[in-house]
């Protein structure tokens, strides 16, 4: 009798962990397909034999394999490493806010990280005439942290201490101010306009490996960062003072926790652009998939957010060929019927 | 001692007859004070100008009491304008107190809603896309009466999508910021294709401005505006006890469900006044609860200050932004670089006293 009690429980816990581990297992195995699909799809579409050419080229007098392997290596191999990545950091950062502010309508932007950003990008547009997606990369970064930490500066100032409440309004006050003032600038600078306007759509083509491996590191930091805080933020979860007589250093694991989600936004967006939805979807789908434990939660948001965001690049070469949609703009129209159908039958939980 | 605390914590009720209330005399005051500055600077708003007005003239001709020249410039040129942001002002702050209470969340606004997102993208659309249907509808009904249809559209689809035996406010949001972001990803897109020079006649657009107002689009504006707050106050008292909850509001004697349909609906359609009047002002209705709720100290946002707060704003910003900028913005973005910081300061300001 005593037997059967005991086991029971676990067997429980064995099978939502078999489920858990086959729920991130299958989301590899899609993401590794979507990635093989990511390199043969585009405006000019790729068989396997010349994708593996293009990859690991035998050297051959051929002009049309040549050109296979320029293709696949300056601009499908990118693309997909940038959509990979961003992908992995936009899931996790939401994944991340929601927990950290304990708010389920936050968004990747909250801490100001986009509006930042865009500020910056046309600020240094209008201040010194840059017109080069590659050079103003690094200003939108530098943006994007330096709003992260007034924000969170802000919020920490006396004895709030980056409380969930104060977080949240904080960033949307910051947001609001720096959104103003880009619109102001944007309204004033044609050239700021014209590239304002690529720029909020969001796009993970266009920026080679001299971007990508330095926000590969930032993101990689960012992830480390965000590992370590996963216990920790399960026991915010239960609130301040559960936490605290868990012992639980609350202004560390918070500080942690928003850098390492600074670290992410901010790398992404300055490379891609705003894709703010991305992150609020991709979270709660995961808190579906695996339940509350950020353990099991993060890391699966951070897989499905580079399923979805590889998938809808892909799905925005095809729809309108030889153009292109931009990956944000598929994400949102996409994701968002789907996400409000999920919402409408009742699967989420607030955070 | 300890039974002292916790009697000076709580407000004391009063009750008459059948009806009760919390009495909060500093919430009352600050109402007060709230409403004679947003009338000073209603006041203000109408004297400052090329043709400078006194404060007491302008109340005098306000009151019927004026000079003839007054009268013209105030009456026939001004007052469209001012009248338009206290309407839209008053509009979006009561909109956003009424989303964040039902909400119960103080990062929803109406924005989330949809109004704003479709809006903003049929109007886009109107001024990006030229020739065929477009033009014949931009030229025949005007761009801000196709976008209030947008959105107003925008809006109702959001909310009947979010019908489910009844309306959850967090189901609510989640729909309608998928709509927003359906809408908005239309906008970049129309953007990022069209002609540079429409895209800053969108940009614009998009940012929401109170020049040239005629007194026949005040008009509607103001009278949908108050049969929307009549409305609201006749149902608004059965609100305070859904901050706690569907299940403590149901054994209060509330039918949640029915308030809550009642008031967001009325949420959608204020905010869709506001569009009307002015454009998709952003940020206010977010902004303007939070503060009132701050200032009042109020644990929840309060319905009246919130569209005081509102009023005092835009109006503000609209006086700031034809008076002491050196280039003409719209009120939109003056607002929110003035709410945005004075959000945080009031944050700033009430951790530090903690």
């Amino acid at each position: 009798m005593s037997t059967t009690l005991e086991k029971r429980p676990t067997s429980v816990a064995t099978q939502a962990r078999r489920r858990r581990v086959m729920g991130l297992g299958t989301l590899a195995v899609v993401l590794l397909v979507a990635a093989a699909v990511s390199l043969a799809v585009g405006a000019r579409a790729l068989s396997p034999a010349e994708v593996w050419h293009g990859l690991f080229p035998t050297p051959s007098s051929d002009q049309r394999l040549t050109e296979i392997t320029l293709i696949v290596q300056t601009v499908r191999v990118p693309r997909t490493v940038l959509a990979l990545v961003a992908g992995v950091a936009l899931g996790v950062s939401g994944a991340l806010i929601q927990g950290f502010t304990r708010n389920p309508i936050a968004d990747t932007g909250l801490l100001g990280v986009n509006s930042g950003a865009s500020f910056a990008v046309v600020s240094v547009i209008t201040l010194f005439g840059l017109s080069n997606p590659y050079q103003y990369v690094w200003f939108a970064f530098l943006g994007a942290a330096a709003a992260g930490a007034v924000v969170f500066g802000l919020a920490s100032i006396g004895r709030g201490a980056g409380s969930p409440l104060t977080l949240a309004l904080a960033g949307q006050g910051v947001a609001v101010f720096l959104a103003a003032m880009t619109t102001a600038v944007a309204l004033s600078n044609q050239a700021s306009l014209n590239a304002l306007r690529f720029w909020n759509a969001g796009t993970v083509a266009g920026v080679g490996f001299d971007v990508i491996w330095p926000v590969t590191a930032f993101v990689a930091a960012g992830l480390l960062l965000a590992l370590t805080t996963l216990p920790a933020l399960n026991l915010l979860n239960l609130g301040d003072d559960v936490a605290r007589a868990l012992g639980v250093n609350l202004a560390l694991s918070r500080t942690v926790g928003i850098v390492s989600v600074t670290l992410l936004a901010g790398a992404t967006t300055a490379a891609c652009g705003p894709i703010a939805f991305l992150g609020l979807m991709v979270a709660h789908i995961a808190r579906y998939l695996t339940g509350p434990d950020y353990r099991w939660l993060v890391p699966c948001a951070g897989l499905l957010g580079a399923a979805i965001l590889l998938t809808c690049d892909i799905v925005g070469r095809v729809v309108t060929r030889p153009g292109e949609l931009q990956a944000g703009v598929v994400v949102a129209l996409v994701g968002a019927p789907f996400f409000a159908a999920l919402v409408w039958r009742g699967k989420f939980k607030t955070v | 001692m300890n039974e002292t605390a916790v009697k000076r914590s709580v407000a004391p009720g009063v009750r008459l007859g059948r009806a009760s209330f919390v009495w909060r005399p500093w919430m009352v005051l600050v109402t007060l004070l709230l409403a004679v500055a947003a009338f000073l600077m209603f006041c203000l708003s109408i004297g400052v100008g090329d043709f400078p007005i006194g404060l007491s003239q302008v109340i005098a001709t306000l009151f019927g009491q004026g000079e003839r020249v007054d009268e013209f410039v105030i009456m026939d040129l001004r007052m469209p304008r001012a009248l338009a942001g206290l309407v839209v002002g008053v509009a979006l702050g009561l909109s956003g107190a009424i989303t964040q209470s039902i909400a119960r969340n103080p990062l929803a606004s109406p924005d989330v809603l949809g109004i704003t997102g479709g809006a903003s993208a049929v109007a886009v659309f109107l001024v990006t896309v030229s020739g065929g249907a477009a033009t014949v509808i931009a030229d025949s009904v005007g761009l801000s009466a196709a976008a209030l249809v947008g959105g107003l559209g925008t809006g109702l689809t959001v909310y009947f999508l979010a019908w489910r035996r009844g309306i959850d406010g967090l189901r609510l949001i989640l729909i309608g910021i998928s709509v927003s972001a359906v809408m908005e990803a239309i906008t970049a897109w129309l953007l990022v294709t069209a002609d540079i020079r429409d895209v800053a006649r969108a940009q614009a657009w998009l940012v929401g401005s109170l020049d040239n107002r005629s007194w026949g689009e005040v008009w509607v504006a103001l009278w949908c505006a108050l049969a929307l707050v009549a409305v609201v106050s006749c149902v608004a008292f059965q609100l305070r006890p859904l901050h706690f909850g569907d299940e403590v509001a149901a054994g209060l004697g509330v039918r949640y469900s029915m308030v809550r349909a009642v008031l967001l609906l009325c949420a959608v359609l204020l905010a869709g006044v506001a569009v009307s009047a002015a454009g998709p002002v952003p940020f206010v209705a977010l902004v303007a609860p939070q503060v009132a709720m701050r200032l009042s100290r109020c644990p929840t946002p309060p319905l009246v200050a919130s569209g005081l707060v509102g009023a005092l704003l835009l109006i503000g910003a609209d006086l700031v932004a034809r008076t002491a900028l050196p280039v003409s913005l719209p009120v939109g973005v003056v607002t929110a670089a003035i709410g945005g910081p004075f959000l945080v300061y009031l944050l700033v300001r009430a951790n530090l006293k903690k």
